[in-house]
């Protein structure tokens, strides 16, 4: 209780507040423009923050990382069009509501069920950190090597359809972290005898190049679009709660697929919402109404993806694993600060990962507030035309990119990944591998060299209880992925022979 | 079974320059596998993982591999008509990494504050927005820009080696604020 109130005391300083009402608000905003997204306007920002506490820099970015979902239901249900890529299924039932005149009963769900999901997972995320502090000292250098080891599995085979692309991209992300100095050796790794490749490559210039301007380059070679709002109506749009509190059975499940799969690393809001969408459909009286206007699939959508955010603090803060890129993104905030994310942070610092649990309850009050009356204006900022926002976006990543180090190398380095980020986006091949084979690649290098101190043969990697867990899982995952690969082949194999 | 299953399985759905991008992507892989022997070291002592080889030789290996099975599955995919259009598309985004890195050159010599209004303004001429209005509002927006990133969250950015040529008392402020 000490240590809460300690945690509390900590919010409540002015420039923590302050922070969190700009994150907060900031992230609706930015999630309400089709094109920005969170990663954008967190990748533009991070070297903002470093000047900053990290309990005010980790707050800010926090509130645009919890709050943009909201603000991505609102272009999806009035334009279709998606604010954030997590809210696509969002646009299912939200729009066909739209269409039929209840735009305004759309966004009161929408909202209520992103609050629903939002109090559910920080509420899990309080709940199991006394479990936490008691498993993750549990986690010694072997466990976290195969932890971020199962990561990257994971975040490749997520990648349905695409697990070769995302398999290539994630071995590229591993081995642009080991170009550099060998901070251990003290050798030269794939530096062609150029000096600027000698201290590596920056993760948060890769991190602005493949997100922030690749979609700057992306909006200005696109022709502008402006779409045609729908009128909102009026109402209340408190009244979404009622509606919510009738399908709580939805909204708390959901919540719940939210929370697990943001747990797991490489996971996430896509897999959490298409799972609650199914468990919706399936355990609805009118499954027939799901994608022509169900407020069970817009409920089950938006509360699974706002779950998210604090499940996936989880694995960052207690193991330092980051489970996708906005985590991984916030990893460096905390490395930058001297905070490091791990087992010894619930031991030596708790006030502080209290003060993070009551600052996203608190941002999630504070965007709620802020879209019951800020609605009508928000429903502008989506016609802003899009080559102009890839000027605005330009500008920024310059800003972002430039006060790192002042260095023009590194400008040339983003730009030269703001290409190839482009090409990734048009060949809707994934991004987030790189980030993760970056950030997880290096973590995997340290703990492995660490671990094999103590390790005399293989068996000895897996000899303590969780290391243990931890290769079944990593085990099991790759054989059903191989099992369910194998069945589709034979049942294509199959389909040819018919049809010949 | 024949091969022609497997490649069926490895079919998926291919975009304009698919595949393109597939064999640049492993020609890339293996010009730095065949570095690999000239750009790390192998030390005589310590263990397999702990060599300064053994990670890029892992994530080289993997990369390679993937990008193979990834050409593969191009082959084998049903192809999409443009893809030297859309390799053009490509080519046509490095005008805007241009821009991109024309500004970070300009920003040590003429400074922060007018390179931004130079090359925002620029731009958005560039896209075609001729209205004033538009104009006014993207100098409005560069100037907060600089006001709240070198002003208020006080990012490191060099002042402009023109600056030095400006009268005593708004040079100061021009330092430290712009």
């Amino acid at each position: 209780m000490e240590t809460l109130l300690a945690g509390a005391e900590l919010l409540m300083r002015w420039d923590v507040v302050l922070a969190l009402f700009i994150g907060s608000v900031g992230g609706v905003v930015i999630g309400a423009i089709p094109g920005v997204g969170p990663a954008v306007a967190i990748a533009i920002l991070l070297p903002a923050t470093f000047s900053l506490e990290p309990i005010v820099g980790l707050t800010m970015l926090l509130g645009i990382y919890g709050s943009s979902m909201y603000g991505g239901a609102l272009p999806a249900i009035l334009i279709n069009t998606p604010g954030t890529a997590v809210n696509a299924l969002t646009t299912y039932d939200g729009y066909p509501m739209t269409r039929r005149g209840e735009a305004r009963r759309a966004l009161a769900l929408a909202y209520t069920a992103s609050f629903w999901g939002g109090i559910f997972g920080i509420l899990c995320l309080i709940f199991l950190s006394p479990v936490l502090a008691i498993i993750a000292p549990m986690f010694g250098s072997r466990e976290i090597f195969l932890a971020a080891l199962l990561g990257i599995v994971l975040v490749i085979l997520a990648h349905r359809g695409q697990v070769f692309a995302a398999g290539m991209l994630a071995m590229l992300g591993i081995f642009l972290q080991t170009i550099g100095l060998d901070a251990v050796t003290y050798t030269k790794r794939f530096t062609f005898e150029m000096t600027w490749l000698a201290s590596g490559i920056n993760l948060i210039v890769v991190v602005l190049g493949l997100f922030a301007l690749s979609q700057a380059f992306l909006l200005l070679l696109e022709p502008d679009d402006r779409p045609r709002l729908a009128k909102t109506g009026s109402g209340p749009l408190l009244a979404g709660f009622r509606e919510v509190a009738k399908h709580k059975r939805v909204a708390t499940v959901s919540s719940g697929f939210g929370v697990l799969m943001g747990m797991i690393p490489g996971v996430g809001e896509f897999t959490a919402q298409f799972i609650s969408y199914t468990y919706a459909r399936r355990t609805s009286k009118t499954p027939d109404d799901f994608g022509k206007g169900s407020p069970e699939g817009l409920i089950a959508s938006e509360a699974a993806n706002n779950a998210v955010p604090a499940a996936a603090m989880i694995p960052l803060l207690a193991l330092g694993i980051p489970g996708e890129a906005l985590t991984a993104m916030m990893l460096s905030v905390f490395y930058v600060h001297n905070v490091i994310p791990g087992p010894q942070l619930f031991q030596n610092q708790l006030d502080f990962v209290y003060a993070l649990y009551l600052a996203l309850i608190v941002l999630n009050v504070i965007v709620l507030g802020f879209l019951m009356v800020s609605t009508g204006w928000l429903t502008r900022i989506i016609r802003i035309p899009t080559r102009f926002l890839g000027v605005l976006i330009l500008i920024l990543s310059f800003v972002g990119v430039y006060s790192l180090r002042n260095s023009l190398t590194d400008c040339m380095i983003a730009a030269g990944f703001g290409v190839f980020g482009l090409i990734l986006k048009r060949l809707h091949l994934p991004i987030v591998p790189i980030i993760l084979g970056m950030v997880l690649g290096g973590i995997m290098e340290v703990k492995l060299r660490s671990a094999m101190a103590r390790v005399k043969t293989p068996w000895d990697m897996i000899d303590r209880p969780i290391a243990f867990l931890l290769f079944l899982a990593l085990v099991a995952v790759i054989a059903l992925h191989l099992r369910s690969a194998w069945r589709e082949m034979r049942a294509q194999h199959t389909r040819d022979q018919t049809d010949a | 079974m024949s091969t022609r299953p497997i490649l069926t399985a490895l079919s998926r759905q291919r975009r304009r320059g698919d595949l393109v991008f597939a064999i640049v992507f492993l020609a890339f892989s293996l010009f730095l596998l065949a570095n690999l022997g000239s750009q790390t070291v192998w030390k005589s002592s310590g263990k397999l993982v702990a060599q300064p080889r053994f990670w890029p030789a892992v994530s080289l290996g993997g990369m390679t591999l993937f990008a193979l099975l990834h050409v593969l599955g191009s082959v084998s995919s049903p192809r999409e008509q443009g893809r030297w259009r859309e390799v053009l598309r490509w080519l046509r985004s490095l005008e805007f990494a241009g821009w991109f890195i024309a500004y970070a050159a300009l920003v040590p010599i003429i400074g922060f504050l007018p390179s931004t209004l130079l090359v925002s303004v620029l731009l958005v001429l560039r896209c075609g927005y001729g209205d004033g209005r538009l104009i006014l509002t993207t100098v409005g927006l560069g100037f907060a820009i600089v006001v709240i990133f070198r002003g208020v969250l006080q990012v490191k950015l060099p002042a402009g080696a023109i600056y030095d040529y400006l009268p005593d008392g708004i040079r100061q402020v021009f330092f430290i604020y712009f």
